[in-house]
Order: structure tokens, then C-alpha cells, then sequence
């Protein structure tokens, strides 16, 4: 789940204080009658950057991606675009394009109309148009396609046409809704990295909405969590896995192990909470940056869990169970212990060994430990 | 097994001439050579003769296909700008009312419009002189009420079906919303504004409790010079139109059906295709190097 980031280390414009970022998002809110579609949200994107939205459906990505695009107008704030404020500008004079999830191809044009239709508004010289969409569509390989109808077409080269139109207009941003949600699975995966690629080599700044956490994680540069309107955190894919910040986003991304506790020692690099549902206490590699005796959670990754048998000794981070069900995945097998409190913790052992037999069983004791440097206080 | 055909084609034959066979004998006794309508007085075509004579049946039809092109393309425009506000503006003060107003000449019954028709005419003659009697103007202003509805119908359902976001790549694309709708949305509801001009020509043709109401002497349409002939006894002239209508109208359906037929075989022919495309590409797959667009 964890996949390194697609994007070279060194490409982070966010870090930069100098850097000017393409799309400036500030305190834009958009409510319908009383429901508050999106809440304040601030945020920056760079050029070049392969940004995604990731949330449950429902949680504002879809409508911050309209407003972008001009489709919704903000409750409240403003939104510029390299420098330019969006707020009176319609969608057809801003310098984006978006790409529907539903594709939106133009049933009563060829694939090669369809991708010339944004040059002709701009009353490009049509030497030149016909150029351009043999240009795009040889980028995507639908060459090929250009005199065929979009019914006449499968929903993986619907997908390259629809690019292929946003595409030809060079925008300053593309924008993607849910790009790869109607196609299978294998398609899916082949069709991820190929996006990146092509958005590597055009150079345009994507800005993704998604629900699906590995597809965000394998195309982004930085995701963007959305909860109820509101962004929970901004980070690269390694952040947001490794260091969520919030509860609902170490619960959202991936699966995470959290106990509640409170502070009872702060120092430094350690942070030792008393886990009173776990009767133990557990510590953690690094300060929690609030005082003794306020609530928090303490979350560990089930990767990030050493299973034994034996008693280990010394004994921190420890937390005894029974298993109680196992998900064999091939890769990697998931335990779920059931400690002495009831409460059911995920273990994910990666089956290194060429064999039938699993190395634990039904009803086995084991003893769950981990290093402190492998868990995160969160804030409540 | 051999019973059971038998009484299958007795069954189909039964329902073929419940349909048709008044129709059949129309067209027979249009060919009798007898004034007598129920009498068979040998084979002859001089109805058909004296029909092309007949300057007020003539100019009766004349009338009618005028009144029927002129009523079908406005109610085609008038219902298709109905339509578009009824399911594209989502919120505007008497949406309500609107809705229900629109579709209320297609519940009501014809003579009541007819002579409410009639009433509005009199009264606006008298109050500013227009319009001069009744003439074609009226005829067509009264086909268009009830016609309108049912294009907005038709156009309605349409639009409904048809994806937004559509339109919103158009305009994402740099078009403006008066180019989006004549360039994206008009072609792709060009269907049912077909479909919608084609039955207001035929319900304005048909048309003969209402337009009595508001045809004149001068112009009268030619359902209700037939209607008015047939009461002095029907005349194997009367025959002979109707037998031309029968024809006419034939030919629109073989044409209408075979073009269908052929759109048919047109779509299935690119199905076929574009599931041959996904095979090959969900083949390609599973080897990423590969695309698509080079096997």
C-alpha cells in the first residue's frame, strides 16, 4: 500500500518558501441551502504538480473540482489561477480543462473532432488543429481511432480520446473526476502509471479527484485528504501513511491500529501514554507536543507489528491476544488478535517463505510488540 | 403441431383484417366505376380524374399541408424552448405552474379548446381588428396550442436523458452556452425534434374538431371538406383521396423503416467492433508494454 511516491524526491515546490504556486485556493467555502458542500479550505498547488483530492464520496472533492473548473461559483473565498483571480471568469475562458468521469466524448462526432472541437473555439488555424489532434491523440496511441465514433469505441480508449481533448488546448491545469473509476481493474493499474507518464512528459499541472487511496498514492505527487468539506491534511504519499496527523486520516488511508490513552510522560523523543483499555502503558518515539494528562491516540500500523509466541522481554509495546481470524492475501497474511479486553487488533506478516503451512493458527496466544519509533501520538 | 400453425396464421390473418381491411376495401371501391358507393359497377379510374379536377378539394389539401409545415416547425420551436427551460433551469418563480400549464392542452378536450379558439379570435377581431376573420392565421395559431404540448413532452424526455455533463465539457472546452446549445445539445436532441415535428404535422393534418371552429369559408382544411361531403352521402371522389392519403402515408413508412433498419445494422456493425477493440485490449493488458493502438 505504502508505494514511494511516482514523482522524483527532489520535485517538491511545496517545501520551497520562493516557489509561486499555479492554483491558490483561499477560505473557499460553497454551501447548498444549508449543507456546506466544502468549509474553508486553503489550499496550494504548484506547477507541475500531480495533486489528487482523496475522500469519501460526499466529502466536497467533486464540487471544489467544479468550482475550480468554473461549473460552481464559491460561497465564499477566492480562487486564482497564476495570479489571476478566477471569480468572475465562466468555465470557457479559463485556462483549464477537466476530464468527466462519465467522459463526456461528443456522441455525434469523430474521435477527431471531438479533440479538435476546443482548438476550433479558439479559432485556431485549422492547418494547424489537424496537426495537433494527430499531435494528442499519437501521445495517447488512438492514431488509429481518429474517423471512429465514441460509441464505436471501449471505455479504456474512450478514456485516452477524453485526455486527448483536454490535452489538445494545453491548459494551464487539467482537471480529472475520478479519471479511471469505469474501467477494470487490470486496465486500471496499466492505465495509472500511464497518466503520470503523460503528464510527465506534457508538463501540465493534474489536479485529481479520487476515492481510491492506492490510485491516489500511486499517481500523486501530494494528496489532499477531504473529510465533510474540509481538507484534513496535505502531504505526499509517504506523509500521509506514515505521519498522518489526524485520527480519521490514519483510519482513512490504509488500516491503522489506534488506542486511547492519556499523556503521562512527556520528554523530548518519547512520549509515554497510559493506555487504561490496554492496562499497559505505550510509548512512542517522539513528543506529543501537548501536556501530561490530555487525551490522545496512539496508532500503529499492522505491518509495523512483530508477532511472537513467546513472552518477549523487556516488555514495551507489548499487548497480548488470541487470533481470531486470518485473511490469507498470497503476499502478505492478515491476523486479527482479539486482546484480553475484546478489542480486535490487524497484524500483516509478509509470507516470505515458499509454503502451504501458515506459520500462525486459530486460537494461538501470541504477544504483539513494536517499537516506539513505529507508532504516532495523534492529537484529539 | 400442423393445428397449431393453422391457428396461428388464422389468428395473424384475423388481425391483419381487423386493421386493414376497411382500409383494402376504401381503396377497392375507389377504382368503381358506379356512383354507388356499395354497388361494384366495374374497374375505372375516373374518380381519380375528377379529383384532379376539383379545385376545392384541391386547394383544400393544398391548405392543409400548408397549415401542417407551418404548425409542426413552430410548434417544434415554441416546444423545444419549453422543454429546455422546463428541465435545464431548475428554480425559477412558477416553475410549478408552468409545468402543469404546458402539458394541460394535451388533457383537455378539443371542442372545449376549439371553441375557447373561436371566442378569443371573435373577441380580438373586435377589439383591434386582428385577426380578419378565419383564416389561416387562426388555423394555425389554434394547431400550435395543442401541438406545443407534445413536443415539449417529447423534447423533455430527451434532454432529461441526456448527460450534463456534455454540455459543461463544451463550455470547458471554450464554447459559450449559445454555441453549446446549437452545436452539442441540438444535434444530440435532433431525434426527438424530429420526432416531435413529424406528430404535429400529423395531428395538424388530422385535425377536425378544432379546426372546424376556426376555419372560415375561404380556408378550410382538408379533413373538413371531407367531413362536409361525406354528410351529403359519401362520393367515390371522397374514395379516391382517401386511397392517395392511404398511399402517400405507405410510402413515408417503408422509407421511415427501412432507414431505421439500416441505422440498426449501422450500430450493431460498430458494437461488434468496439468489442473486439476491448478484447484486444484487455489483453494488452496484461502486458503494459504493449498499448492498445500498436497490435
Amino acid at each position: 500500500m505504502a508505494l514511494p511516491s511516482a514523482k522524483p524526491q527532489v520535485f517538491a515546490p511545496w517545501n520551497d518558501p520562493e516557489a509561486k504556486p499555479l492554483i491558490r485556493i483561499e477560505g473557499v467555502s460553497k454551501s447548498f441551502g444549508d449543507f456546506h458542500a466544502v468549509n474553508k479550505v486553503d489550499l496550494d498547488i504548484y506547477p507541475g504538480e500531480f495533486f489528487s483530492l482523496l475522500g469519501a464520496s460526499g466529502c466536497g472533492k467533486t464540487t471544489l473540482l467544479r468550482m475550480l473548473a468554473g461549473f460552481e461559483t464559491p460561497t465564499e473565498g477566492r480562487i486564482s489561477i497564476d495570479g489571476v483571480d478566477m471569480t468572475s471568469i465562466p468555465p470557457y475562458e479559463r485556462p483549464i480543462n477537466m476530464m468527466f468521469q462519465s467522459y463526456a466524448l461528443f456522441p455525434h462526432m469523430t474521435v477527431a473532432q471531438n479533440v479538435a472541437f476546443g482548438l476550433k473555439q479558439d479559432r485556431v488555424p485549422k492547418r494547424l488543429i489537424g496537426n495537433k489532434v494527430r499531435e494528442v491523440l499519437d501521445l495517447v496511441q488512438m492514431s488509429r481511432f481518429a474517423e471512429r465514433k465514441p460509441q464505436q469505441l471501449s471505455g479504456g480508449q474512450r478514456q485516452r480520446v477524453a485526455l486527448a481533448r483536454c490535452l489538445a488546448k494545453e491548459p494551464k491545469v487539467l482537471l480529472l473526476d475520478e479519471p479511471l473509476a469505469a474501467l477494470d481493474k487490470k486496465l486500471r493499474e496499466q492505465t495509472q502509471l500511464e497518466l503520470v507518464n503523460i503528464q510527465d512528459r506534457v508538463g501540465i499541472t493534474f489536479v485529481m479527484v479520487t476515492h481510491d487511496q492506492e490510485e491516489a498514492m500511486t499517481m500523486s505527487a501530494r494528496i489532499g485528504v477531504m473529510n465533510a468539506g474540509s481538507i484534513e491534511q496535505i502531504g505526499t504519499p509517504v506523509e500521509i501513511y506514515e505521519y498522518p496527523t489526524t485520527t480519521f486520516v490514519a483510519d482513512f488511508i490504509g488500516t491503522a491500529n489506534m488506542f486511547d490513552g492519556v499523556v503521562s510522560l512527556e520528554e523530548q523523543n518519547r512520549t509515554v501514554v497510559d493506555c487504561s483499555e490496554l492496562e499497559t502503558q505505550l510509548t512512542v518515539g517522539h513528543a506529543s507536543g501537548v501536556a501530561v494528562g490530555a487525551p490522545v491516540t496512539v496508532m500503529v500500523r499492522p505491518e509495523k507489528m512483530t508477532v511472537q509466541r513467546e513472552k518477549p522481554d523487556p516488555r514495551i509495546n507489548c499487548v497480548h491476544g488470541v487470533v481470531s481470524d486470518i485473511a490469507y492475501l498470497g503476499d502478505i497474511s492478515i491476523y486479527h488478535v482479539r486482546l484480553e479486553s475484546g478489542r480486535k487488533v490487524q497484524v500483516a506478516l509478509t509470507n516470505l517463505r515458499h509454503t502451504s503451512e501458515q506459520r500462525l493458527t486459530w486460537d494461538d496466544e501470541v504477544y504483539l510488540t513494536w517499537h516506539p519509533a513505529n507508532s504516532l501520538v495523534l492529537v484529539q | 403441431m400442423r393445428n397449431r400453425v393453422i391457428a396461428l396464421y388464422t389468428a395473424l390473418g384475423l388481425g391483419y383484417a381487423f386493421l386493414y381491411l376497411p382500409i383494402v376495401l376504401l381503396v377497392i371501391y375507389s377504382f368503381n366505376a358506379s356512383r354507388l358507393v356499395t354497388v361494384w359497377g366495374g374497374f375505372s379510374t375516373k374518380w381519380y380524374g375528377e379529383l384532379a379536377g376539383d379545385e376545392k378539394i384541391l386547394n383544400a389539401a393544398w391548405l392543409s399541408l400548408k397549415v401542417a409545415v407551418m404548425n409542426a416547425t413552430l410548434s417544434t420551436f415554441l416546444g423545444t424552448l419549453a422543454a429546455v427551460v422546463l428541465v435545464r433551469f431548475r428554480r425559477f418563480p412558477g416553475r410549478t405552474l408552468f409545468t402543469g400549464m404546458i402539458t394541460a392542452p394535451l388533457v383537455m378536450p378539443e371542442i372545449i379548446t376549439g371553441l375557447a379558439m373561436l371566442l378569443l379570435f371573435v373577441s380580438m377581431e373586435l377589439t383591434f381588428g386582428w385577426p380578419e376573420g378565419r383564416s389561416i392565421t387562426t388555423i394555425v395559431i389554434a394547431h400550435v396550442t395543442f401541438s406545443l404540448s407534445f413536443v415539449t413532452v417529447i423534447v423533455q424526455s430527451r434532454l432529461a436523458q441526456m448527460d450534463i455533463s456534455l454540455e459543461e465539457a463544451a463550455m470547458d472546452l471554450g464554447a459559450r452556452p449559445a454555441k453549446v446549445f446549437l452545436v452539442i445539445t441540438l444535434p444530440i436532441i435532433a431525434p426527438a425534434l424530429l420526432a416531435g415535428w413529424l406528430l404535429s404535422f400529423t395531428l395538424s393534418v388530422d385535425d377536425v374538431v378544432i379546426s372546424s371552429f376556426v376555419t372560415g369559408p375561404a380556408s378550410t382544411t382538408l379533413p373538413i371538406v371531407i367531413f362536409s361531403k361525406v354528410r351529403l352521402g359519401v362520393s367515390p371522389e371522397v374514395n379516391a383521396l382517401a386511397s392517395i392519403v392511404v398511399a402517400i402515408v405507405s410510402v413515408g413508412i417503408v422509407i421511415f423503416g427501412i432507414v431505421t433498419q439500416r441505422q440498426e445494422r449501422e450500430r450493431q456493425r460498430s458494437a461488434t467492433a468496439a468489442a473486439e477493440d476491448h478484447a484486444v485490449e484487455d489483453h494488452a493488458a496484461g502486458h503494459p508494454r504493449r498499448g492498445p493502438a500498436r497490435m
